[in-house]
């Protein structure tokens, strides 16, 4: 057992500060023991986001020495013994309180993806797919929504302003999961680029550096996407195709009504 | 105090597992407008957290299996407990439910010839788990929860609004269900955890699918969730709980470091090759086979060994033997000398595979080794010791619909109880939700048929007294921290009502469940009201306590050993109590007893077993005529 | 669109205020400082051997190097010119290879890997993960003249024909033994070992993924095109080491090659 200082941000509605607190730490111990140590002893209400501590359900995303990281899956013992730990809530979204953030905005860009479009003729139970066909997809299901990727991204943690019109990349490597899905029959490549933002990634990487389950999601989702999507609107060939009225198949458009709405939500 | 908001919906259902989003799909599928409430993030869940796979009788690695095989599995799992009528829906229907996952963008592993696959699994006897490699709830709830925003789309291409007539308020915790003056449903009320809000939702029809309990205890699978809302919501509504003393002691959670001890280690480790050894090398289940499963399992290693290549011509090995008997097995193990350095056992896959498989078949076992034990599976064991899992107990319901005793009132998941008997095989959880999830859906809807438009409506009197219960804790200047209280509770819990008990033990934690009553109700909470995480553990604790003196109390009364509950003091299993089902309810704001009998099962599927079997559970007036049960099992082979 | 998002966050709620920069206490700024020398250094080797027109041809031995390849101004040497020569002098700001240099400078500045490394270091959008970049507005590649990067594939399938140049003129070196004939000397590994890691460069393009086989949605079905992707995919997760080994075996090409070709050194033979 030894003495950390913990630096951890506290408050609500964008005032706080970091606020010092020396912990207890015992051997194999992570960040979030030590928060929840916090809680148990110095600061009852300090607010986290957890659930499985086991790093599957991506509740506990927060930074840490200013890295985006799971809370629950930072050993104590990959910090320098006398190093001081800063946790802060995830710069991108707004903070409900302390280092709990309102992470709405992910759930309204996955409202506007067209979802899953099996043949319309297809019954449950017809589907016969290889194990190569799923491969490739399921490395993208492996996304448990911790949302890090969406906070680490420059496009908009330092642009604000590009929140409506980027999706961010686990909403890209959803729509790049639904495009290589044998059985799915919609074309989400034009709005991919016109709608969800898919040009302003700039491949940087970072989205893969942070996600805690290794999903390598600029080199296997972002940029084969980006490759479908010059497939569709960068192509001499096609474009000429669609322009003499002889492309097949058609745009899927934006689902009606999922980005601005027409109604309340209980008429 | 903050002001309270109001909705209005046809079906609400209290929780965003499985179970919860299975019945809100179904319930909007029936043209019912329908809220999700869920105590964390849409798509958190505990349902994420289930590896192995969601077992339902395909067929498709070995096409010998049946409904009825899975059925018979069931009942023998939980040592015919089980309410026979739930376990024939479940076995029929998962393979329908898991198809139709598939149908909604799930995407399974698959076999050679592009079928879902499907793999072995404790007490199955054929491989049947469909799974999505050791991420099998992860795949399932992401799915539903597509499927909601599918479903959101339609309504907002049609309706104008995606939440139109879904929606999900997520962080949003229930604390009591309102009924009106004769007793039936009118709604829910809680309070929204960012904000310290409160709601009301009004609605006919209530469906709980809060899942398990874990949390009463210290050592346990499962996360903060898990603090038997749902059951204590039930018994406060007037339902009643069956089978609480059940409690599924998983045998492989992780034993160190201290911080994690308890998370589990997926079934599917054994499923594919691993085996337990004790601290002298020796692969020990092999001497705890019991009686009622001798013919079923290997004897030596090379047998065992054999089973994983060649099925047919050998039995299973011991290792795979239903979870409850392996959870003693290691128990007495460590008790006897024979642990690892850390208090349990080891688990070793390093030597079965080689890492390259390892890797692509348990890759998030691995990882979470690496990650938090920093121990490499791939070249070492593992240690793990029994961790509390799951409660087979909960709301009373009837199979076909979901409903509680109380009009209005449905329950499917793990809240639910009967499905899984004494003891719940792996992977019938993940099928149980999705069956019985449906189900409550249409049950919830035919109800509202029932009603003709009729809406009962809540008394505004319990709406105030509510509010002003739960904000009490905020209130008080002086009183308990509810974290002290907590782990007071858990570590009772553990060590008087654990996994193997006995009879004085549980009085003495009746007691000491009457004294932390008195603590919790002047518990108080510092801080403000948004997000304000010792104030809502400070209300979960009302929850733990009910749920924890019924399992208590129920655990008292059973006098013997069966599944999920081990009597030191009544070792044997009895044909008697077999017949014996004890439901709780609460009088005043104490549990109470009542013994039920437990439905007959149906001829034809008591023919699925043979007699010798059946002899060894039932009582001798029970037994069919003793020829019947012969042609019965010819048919089957 | 018109619209705005829903109000997505709810009223009153901001984001955390933090003025530093980034929490990051580990040394974020060594690589993108390290791609900017590397980057820098290749650049401006290049510049100086693509205009300095001499010590490109070791006659002797044939070997040509990659930075003049194909030799096709008039003032190239004739047996340089594998592939002929333009009627007209080149004047002293116009490489000898200026068919295929602008072409291998756009294949690789719109190669993705190479994006991330100059947007990070160079372009600072962002420097480092979680580290703020400098610039009040961005909008990546989504307009002109970024968007252009899209063209990368077409690049790729120049780059596949300049590719077969190299390999030529690396196989056609091997004909120039001291007795006549085929022969090998240090200089012959050197080409030889250049080209084969600018295959794997080239073969390494997330476009060359795509094209040969990441395109197709149902791999079952199409197992040729599978066993493609899975070869490429191979190569394509070592691409960013491609890349900078191509760089650094370019150099190193170009140097022997001027120095034999300049007389400082003199090329040791291994047969013939
Ligand atoms: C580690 C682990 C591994 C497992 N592996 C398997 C497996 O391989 N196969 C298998 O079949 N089963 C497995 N299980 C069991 C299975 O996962 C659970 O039994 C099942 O997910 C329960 O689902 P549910 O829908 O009933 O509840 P949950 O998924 O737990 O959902 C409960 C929901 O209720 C909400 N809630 C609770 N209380 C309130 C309240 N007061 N107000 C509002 N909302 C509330 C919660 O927020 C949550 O959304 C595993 C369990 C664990 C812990
Ligand atoms: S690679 Fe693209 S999506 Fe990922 S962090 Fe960088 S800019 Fe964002
Ligand atoms: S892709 Fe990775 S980082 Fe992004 S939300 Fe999913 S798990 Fe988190
Ligand atoms: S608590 Fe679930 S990922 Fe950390
Ligand atoms: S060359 Fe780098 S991606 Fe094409």
């Amino acid at each position: 057992m030894t003495k950390r200082t913990f630096n951890v941000w506290r408050g609500d509605g964008g005032a706080g500060a970091l606020a010092a607190y020396e912990v207890e730490v015992n051997e194999g111990e992570v960040v979030l023991d030590v928060l929840h140590r916090l809680q148990a002893t110095q600061a009852p209400d300090l607010a986290v986001r957890w659930n499985c501590k086991a790093g599957k359900c991506g509740s506990c995303s927060m930074e840490i020495n200013g890295r985006p990281r799971l809370a629950c899956m930072a050993r104590m013992s990959t910090f320098a013994p006398d190093e001081a730990v800063t946790v802060t809530p995830m710069r991108t979204f707004p903070v409900i309180r302390d280092l709990v953030c309102d992470v709405s905005y992910n759930y309204q860009k996955a409202r506007e993806i067209p979802s899953f479009t099996p043949p319309p003729d297809a019954k449950p139970g017809d589907f016969r797919m290889r194990q190569a066909d799923v491969q490739r997809m399921q490395e993208f299901r492996k996304c448990i929504e911790c949302f890090l990727c969406q906070n680490v991204c420059h496009v908009i943690r330092d642009h604000e302003e590009n929140k409506e019109s980027f999706s961010g990349p686990r909403f890209l490597m959803r729509v790049a999961e639904l495009e290589m899905h044998p059985e799915d029959t919609a074309d989400r490549r034009a709005i991919a680029q016109d709608e969800f933002g898919l040009g302003y990634c700039n491949i940087t990487k970072c989205c893969t550096e942070v996600c805690p389950e290794n999903i390598k999601i600029t080199d296997n989702a972002l940029i084969p996407l980006k490759e479908r999507v010059a497939d569709r609107k960068y192509d001499p060939l096609v474009w000429l195709g669609s322009r003499i009225g002889l492309r097949k198949g058609a745009d899927t458009p934006l689902p009606p009504n999922t980005r601005t709405t027409t109604a309340t939500p209980e008429q | 105090m903050s002001e309270t908001t109001r909705h209005n919906y046809d079906v609400v259902v209290i929780g965003a597992g499985g179970a919860g989003l299975r019945a809100a799909i179904e319930a909007r599928q029936q043209g019912r407008k329908t809220a999700i409430i869920s105590k964390s993030l849409f798509g958190k869940a505990h349902t994420v957290m289930a590896e192995g796979g969601a077992a339902a009788a395909l067929g498709n690695v070995n096409s010998s299996d049946s409904w009825q095989v899975h059925f018979r599995d069931t009942i023998r799992g939980g040592k015919f407990m089980n309410d026979p009528r739930m376990a024939e829906l479940h076995a029929k229907e998962a393979p329908e439910r898991i198809l139709e996952l598939e149908h909604w963008g799930a995407l399974f592993d698959r076999t050679r010839d592009g079928r879902i696959s499907q793999r072995n699994f404790g007490g199955h006897e054929y491989p049947r788990l469909a799974h999505v490699g050791d991420r099998t709830g992860l795949e399932l709830i992401r799915t539903l929860q597509q499927r909601v925003v599918q479903l959101q789309q339609a309504d907002a291409a049609e309706l104008g609004h995606p939440e139109a007539m879904l929606r999900v308020f997520a962080e949003t915790t229930v604390t009591e269900l309102l009924t009106d003056a004769s007793g039936r449903i009118a709604g829910a009320f809680g309070y929204v955890r960012e904000t310290g809000e409160f709601v009301v939702f009004e609605a006919p029809a209530v469906v709980l699918a809060t899942g398990g309990i874990g949390k009463s205890f210290k050592v346990t699978s499962n996360s903060w969730e898990y603090t038997g809302d749902g059951h204590a919501l039930a018994l406060r509504a007037g339902a009643t709980l069956i089978n609480m003393e059940f409690v599924q002691f998983h045998p492989t959670g992780m034993v160190w470091p201290p911080s994690v001890k308890g998370i589990l280690v997926t079934e599917s480790v054994r499923g594919d090759g691993g085996v337990l050894r004790n601290s002298e090398g020796e692969r020990f289940m092999f001497g705890y086979v019991p009686d009622v499963f001798r013919n079923q399992y290997a004897e030596t290693e090379e047998e065992a060994d054999g089973w994983y290549a060649d099925p047919a011509n050998h039995r299973r090995p011991p290792e795979l033997l239903p979870r409850d008997e392996v959870a003693r097995a290691i128990n007495n193990e460590v008790k006897e000398g024979r642990g690892s350095p850390h208090g349990g056992v080891f688990l070793d896959v390093s030597t079965r595979m080689p890492a390259e498989e390892i890797m692509r078949r348990l890759p998030s076992m691995h990882h979470q080794f690496k990650e938090l034990a920093d121990v490499d599976i791939t070249a070492g064991p593992m240690e793990v010791g029994p961790t509390c899992h799951y409660v087979m107990g909960g709301v009373e319901v009837d199979a076909d619909t979901g409903a509680a005793r109380v009009p209005g009132l449905f329950a499917a998941g793990e809240v639910a109880g009967g499905m899984h008997g004494s003891n719940r095989l792996g992977g019938n959880s993940l099928s149980d939700l999705l069956v019985f999830g449906r189900r409550c859906g249409i049950g919830a809807a035919r109800y509202l048929d029932g009603l003709a438009g009729e809406r009962p409506a809540p008394a505004a009197a319990d709406v105030e007294r509510l509010a002003e219960e739960v904000a009490a804790p905020l209130r008080r200047d002086t009183g308990e921290n509810p974290y002290q209280l907590h782990q007071e509770l858990q570590q009772t819990m553990n060590d008087l009502v654990g996994i193997i008990r006995r009879g004085p033990e549980m009085e003495q934690a009746l007691e000491s469940l009457e004294k932390l009553r008195e603590r919790v109700a002047s518990v108080r909470a510092e801080g403000g009201t948004a997000y304000n995480p010792g104030w809502h553990l400070a209300l979960d604790l009302r929850n733990m306590l009910a749920v924890s003196e019924a399992i208590a109390r129920a655990a008292l009364t059973r006098e013997e050993s069966r599944g999920g509950h081990t009597r030191d003091d009544f070792p044997a299993m009895s044909p008697q109590w077999r017949r014996t089902v004890l439901a709780a309810r609460l009088a005043g704001d104490r549990v109470e007893l009542e013994r039920r009998p437990l439905d007959a099962m149906r001829p034809d599927l008591l023919a699925l077993f043979d007699r010798e079997e059946l002899s060894k559970y039932l009582t001798e007036e029970e037994l069919p005529p003793a020829e019947g049960a012969d042609t019965a099992s010819k048919e089957e082979k | 669109m018109t619209s705005t998002l829903p109000p997505p966050e709810r009223a009153g709620l901001a984001r955390a205020r933090i003025s530093a920069r980034t929490l990051r206490t580990d040394r974020w700024w060594v690589a993108p400082l390290l791609t900017t020398l590397g980057l820098t250094a290749f650049l401006v080797y290049g510049l100086v051997r693509a205009l300095q027109q001499d010590h490109y041809w070791a006659a002797d031995h044939g070997y040509l190097t990659p930075f003049y390849s194909p030799c096709i101004a008039a003032q190239c040497a004739p047996e340089a010119a594998h592939f002929g020569r333009l009627p007209f002098e080149f004047p002293w700001w116009l490489p000898y290879a200026a068919i295929s240099l602008p072409f291998l400078l756009l294949f690789r500045f719109t190669c993705y890997y190479y994006r991330k490394a100059y947007y990070r270091s160079i372009w600072q959008a962002p420097t480092a993960c979680a580290v703020r970049e400098p610039h009040k507005r961005y909008t990546g590649e989504s307009r002109f003249p970024m968007i252009g990067q899209n063209l990368h594939r077409y690049f790729f399938y120049i780059a596949l024909v300049i590719s077969v140049v190299n390999t030529y003129d690396a196989v056609l070196a091997l004909f120039h033994g001291e007795q006549g004939g085929f022969g090998i000397g240090l200089g012959n590994l050197v080409l030889l070992g250049n080209v084969v890691l600018l295959w794997c460069y080239t073969l390494s393009c997330h476009s060359c993924r795509h094209v040969f086989g990441g395109r197709v949605n149902s791999f079952g079905r199409s197992p040729v095109r599978y066993w493609l992707w899975t070869q490429i995919t191979r190569l394509n997760t070592r691409h960013m080491t491609f890349a900078w080994i191509t760089l650094a075996t370019l150099v190193i090409t170009d140097l022997y090659v001027a120095l034999v070709a300049s007389g400082t050194v003199s090329d040791p033979r291994i047969f013939n």
